[in-house]
């Protein structure tokens, strides 16, 4: 079911799912009306990315349950990279945070990552093993953690991040950040959550993302990212992960 | 006249090029010169390491500062620790800690090659993919693919075999790491045989 509601100017994005009782919350249009309406460019852009094909597979959250032993264990694994408390650690890896992060799109990446479709050899290692009930339960446990604010890059370029968060580049057909990923950055279904997320990591994601996802099997809800990474110049990506990583 | 000239010039210039020579050899850094009255002792007149005092050269200034000023604090607390750089560490000012930091790791390190031959290729499984099976984590994410560090996470390739196996031995039985996390923790899921692969294979990685 797509709903696309104009309002004053800006739309919402919705998650697209056709499965029954997947969990996918609107983002409440009232918060967008102080978002400044995009250039015509970006809305025509836009409208273009509302046309395309709902996702092949959406994520399935399992109630499942999984021995609390195991489960206890598992997340210890988890946690040895991406910290204590899911806040994402920057090794000779950036690891990402997981804290708050949505249970849709963490199992739509656990998944990817098993499937080869999103390429990393240690994320390869972590998740190929995982039945479907055990992603969903660390999915669950990450969604409810939520650590203090994470180190963030440069200061001075956040001012221009938020910028481009909020209006997007319509001059490179990019649209805003916010109508996807929420005005705060806090995500919405397969649409990440990017608030409080390491710099290091949204830098090199962005600037990587060709790189790291194969073109085998469907286009999963990722490719809907290529252009507007491609899109966007090295400090362009780089600003708007220093203004991410300042965002609670 | 002019050969008592030439002479005189000739002298003038060859003492000029001597004491020049003199002076850049006593002009060492304040981090070498401390090493050199302080640290060599022990860790090596190379820093390579010694016997059960590890390799200092080409470690991670950031780690350098960090382990110097935990061992000060009593938070790296091993026995060794305790017993020999207690001490040594309680004279050690921030300060001079980055200034031994920016020196060590501006040296060549060379690899101890003293593990198992046999277990390296084990660890170096270990190390590069950690097992998912018992929740041992891959080392290479926060040590790098060729143990080189990041920041303040040291670099352990090429550290002597008997070394990284009693860091790791030790964290299991609870000594403290001056990180209160991961460490301590990652050590725990190891198994006797998960060490003795891991510090062996390090040993050899230049």
């Amino acid at each position: 079911m797509t709903d696309n509601s104009l309002s004053a100017g800006v739309f919402v994005m919705q998650p697209q799912s056709t499965l029954p009782g997947v969990i996918s919350r609107p983002l409440p249009a009232a918060r967008l009306r102080a978002v400044s309406p995009p250039a015509p460019l970006a809305l025509a852009v836009a409208m273009l990315v509302l046309a395309m094909p709902p996702v092949v597979r959406a994520a399935e959250i399992s109630d499942h349950p999984v021995s609390s032993g195991y489960l206890k264990g598992k997340i210890q694994y988890c946690t040895y990279c991406h910290g204590s408390s899911g806040q994402g650690y920057r090794g000779y890896y950036s690891m990402p945070r997981l804290a708050g992060q949505t249970p849709e799109y963490f199992i739509n990446q656990m998944r990817a990552y098993a499937e080869r479709q999103r390429q990393n050899r240690y994320m390869y290692t972590a998740a190929h093993g995982l039945s479907p009930s055990t992603r969903s339960a660390l999915a669950r446990h990450f969604a409810g953690l939520h650590p203090g604010a994470n180190e963030h890059g440069p200061r001075g370029a956040a001012g221009e991040g938020r910028r481009i968060y909020q209006e997007g580049l319509p001059n490179s057909n990019i649209p805003a950040c916010a109508a996807c990923h929420g005005p705060e950055g806090q995500g919405s279904g397969q649409n990440p959550r990017l608030a409080g997320q390491l710099y290091a990591y949204t830098q090199k994601t962005l600037a990587n993302w060709k790189a790291e996802r194969t073109s085998g099997g469907s286009p999963g809800p990722a490719s809907i990212m290529e252009p507007i990474a491609r899109s966007m110049s090295t400090s362009q990506q780089a600003a708007v992960a220093a203004y991410l990583g300042t965002l609670k | 006249m002019k050969l008592i000239r030439t002479t005189i010039a000739l002298l003038a210039l060859a003492s000029s090029a001597v004491s020049a020579m003199a002076f850049d050899r006593e002009h060492k850094s304040l981090g070498q010169t401390f090493a050199d009255t302080n640290c060599s002792w022990c860790h090596g007149p190379s820093l390579q390491g010694f016997t059960t005092a590890p390799r200092l050269a080409g470690q991670k200034a950031e780690y350098i500062q960090s382990q110097l000023l935990s061992l000060k604090s009593h938070k790296r607390d091993n026995p060794l620790a305790r017993q020999v750089m207690w001490g040594p560490a309680g004279t050690v000012t921030p300060e001079v800690a980055r200034e031994l930091g920016a020196y060590f790791s501006s040296l060549d390190a060379e690899a101890a090659n003293d593990g198992r031959r046999e277990l390296a290729g084990q660890g170096q499984g270990i190390y590069q993919n950690g097992s998912a099976g018992a929740n041992i984590p891959s080392c290479a994410v926060c040590h790098g693919p060729d143990g080189q560090g990041a920041g303040a996470i040291p670099r352990i390739g090429g550290l002597s075999y008997a070394y990284v196996k009693r860091q790791l031995e030790q964290w299991g039985q609870g000594y403290h790491a001056s990180a209160a996390f991961p460490m301590p923790a990652v050590a725990r899921q190891l198994s006797a045989a998960d060490i003795d692969a891991i510090a062996s294979y390090l040993s050899f990685v230049r």
